[in-house]
């Protein structure tokens, strides 16, 4: 008795390896698919650039002119912006997830927490607009300054922080804390000075992802009410700003009124994309060097 | 003489010996300063905590409170079924419909977009491609998925937007395609990526067993890895669409504001992200109809999106197959 017929095998063979190798190929149409449309994407921003980036474009304010508008305000913005993110949520996270990691006893309370900061992380950064709108901006009655959005952004780039400072607080060998203990220090102490030296590459590639999600952040800000006037360059955390991205916003739409608009809004976007890639290639380097394998 | 030395010496060491438990008493009797610290560092993380859930609660009070002063000026039912949204004016009206749909239109686009190419991404990473290959491509990957929506908004309407017109002739300027196609490239990333997390996990044992049969590669991806790691593929699913909803600049930039009640992907759509967007840069006085309804679209935003969150996760939990 035969079970397995070997012609009829060999006759549908052919069209199975015919449609491994079509999969094969489409599968890696697919793939460059999307590599593709980031090349035309990049050349697209950069051709519509040229000419238009240069050195007075960085250090111009903004103006209705095309040809002498710049971006010293969204930059200074930006980087006053950074200035409230950046401890804010440091610190916010990094004691979540010290608490998360260290001190909560596992159980119910932990685990609300943690679900919690999962879900927030999924809540569209809109609605943190509509938060900072409403907390920061009128009930508080900061007005749309960078402390206000600096405080909506910190909270919206928070469960970034501490997803990243958890991952590298666990990393820690439990070995490191029971010889911290065993040498007669406390809890804080092996804390302070055992766990976080060893995790803070772990915890500073989170901060400095979670910063530049907060870069290219628009929608939130927009919601809070930053507009598209000109206003004086911001001198501290008390003043009306603007950024990057929400100047290529205004942009973008007033290019269907003003055509040279888009070259400026592609400017801008090339500028904001180095910021980025610069961010992000420190952050992979600090993982890379400093990241200790125990 | 030398005795004497020696009786020196042997004093002097005595004095210079360290008395550790002495010190340990006197460090315990001086240190209320840090135990002070040690009870009181808990206490300071656990408030710094709770901010995260207070965060939560913010913005479900605030989006609740004002929500039900909207739906004291505007019935629940008028607001869910009516499909005409005219916000501004003496005969102001509040349907939700034409947000509804433009979100759901738009989303449905991006998913058809990001599916099937995520998908096949993440089957080429994890059963065809090569080590080296992967560890090229999937970083690339990563940076399609760290551009700012922004960008891709300006994409949409400066690059894919005329595009099409070239290729559609009844395309409006803003039209809701465009940037339902850029919010499914924006979403193929993470499709990709936790899909190929999902067919990793999935152990190799079972490939061989399938290969030794004398099945094809193909054959071992589609019948063995794709339906074992389903769970994971179908979170990553509900997680771009949960994405997809919340996108806003995207939807904000290339499809207009237009408020019609229409199915009509060639014409431009309002999502909720985008109603959002537009109240608020219009500055609508607090207390007014408008300033409420900006709360009440929110909410619904927030609702939606949190019940695909929550899906995600419990696909991801209850239909995991171990291995």
């Amino acid at each position: 008795m035969k079970y397995v017929d070997a012609q009829q095998v060999q006759k549908k063979m052919a069209s199975r390896l015919l449609a491994n190798n079509v999969a094969k190929g489409l599968f890696l149409l697919a793939t460059l698919f999307g590599l593709v449309v980031l090349v035309i994407l990049i050349y697209r921003v950069v051709a519509q650039s040229i000419g238009w980036l240069d050195a007075d474009f960085l250090m111009n304010k903004l103006s209705t002119a095309p040809e002498r508008a710049g971006i010293m305000g969204a930059i200074m913005g930006t980087l006053w912006l950074m200035l409230v993110v950046a401890p804010v949520t440091m610190i916010l996270g990094v004691g979540t997830a010290i608490y998360l990691e260290e001190y909560a006893k596992k159980g119910k309370l932990q685990s609300f927490i943690q679900t919690n900061i999962s879900n927030l992380a999924g809540v569209p950064s809109v609605v943190f607009g509509i938060l900072g709108l409403t907390v920061f901006v009128r009930a508080l009655d900061l007005g749309s300054v960078v402390l206000a959005g600096g405080l909506t952004m910190a909270l919206l780039v928070l469960p970034v922080v501490v997803v990243a400072s958890q991952e590298a607080i666990r990393a820690v060998p439990q070995f490191l804390r029971e010889a911290s203990y065993g040498m007669g220090a406390t809890k804080w102490q092996t804390i302070k000075n055992v766990v976080l030296p060893a995790s803070i590459p772990g915890i500073l590639t989170g901060v400095i992802l979670a910063l530049s999600r907060a870069i290219g952040e628009t929608a939130p800000l927009v919601v809070i009410g930053i507009p598209a006037l000109l206003i004086p360059l911001p001198e501290g955390i008390l003043d009306r700003f603007t950024i990057l991205p929400v100047q290529i916003y205004y942009w973008t739409i007033d290019s269907a009124l003003v055509a040279e608009y888009a070259n400026l809004a592609a400017a801008t976007i090339v500028v904001l994309l180095i910021v980025l890639f610069l961010m992000n290639s420190i952050a992979i380097i600090i993982r890379n060097k400093f990241q200790k394998r125990y | 003489m030398k005795g004497v030395f020696i009786l020196a010496k042997a004093v002097a060491e005595e004095k210079n010996k360290l008395n550790v438990r002495k010190m340990i008493e006197e460090k315990k009797n001086s240190a209320s300063l840090g135990n002070f610290t040690e009870k009181f560092i808990p206490g300071t993380l656990f408030a710094i905590a709770a901010i995260s859930v207070l965060t939560t609660i913010g913005i479900v009070v605030t989006l609740l409170s004002e929500t039900i002063m909207f739906f004291r000026e505007v019935p629940f039912l008028d607001f869910f079924t009516g499909t005409k949204l005219k916000p501004l004016g003496e005969d102001a009206v509040f349907g939700v419909l034409p947000l509804l749909t433009g979100t759901i239109i738009s989303s449905a686009i991006a998913m058809l977009v990001a599916i099937p190419i995520g998908v096949m991404t993440a089957v080429f990473l994890s059963e065809y491609a090569s080590e080296k290959l992967r560890r090229t491509v999937k970083p690339l990957l990563e940076i399609l998925a760290g551009i700012p929506t922004i960008v891709y908004g300006f994409f949409a309407f400066t690059f894919v937007t005329p595009l099409l017109r070239s290729i559609i002739p009844g395309l409006e300027p803003t039209n809701i395609l465009s940037p339902g196609i850029v919010m499914g490239i924006m979403i193929i990333p993470m499709v990709a990526s936790l899909s190929e997390d999902a067919m990793s996990a999935v152990p190799n044992s079972m490939r061989e067993g399938a290969l030794a049969l004398g099945a094809t590669k193909l054959e071992v991806a589609w019948k063995v890895v794709v339906p074992a790691a389903i769970s994971g593929i179908i979170a990553s699913f509900v997680l771009g669409i949960s994405r997809a909803i919340g996108e806003t600049m995207i939807v904000t930039i290339a499809s207009g504001s237009s408020k019609n009640f229409t199915f009509d992907i060639t014409q431009s759509m309002q999502t909720m992200t985008a109603y959002i967007v537009e109240v608020t840069g219009g500055e609508a006085a607090a207390g007014t109809t408008l300033y409420y309804s900006l709360y009440a679209v929110a909410m619904t935003l927030f609702v939606f999106t949190l019940i695909m969150n929550l899906v995600a996760q419990y696909i991801s939990r209850k239909f995991r197959e171990e291995y």
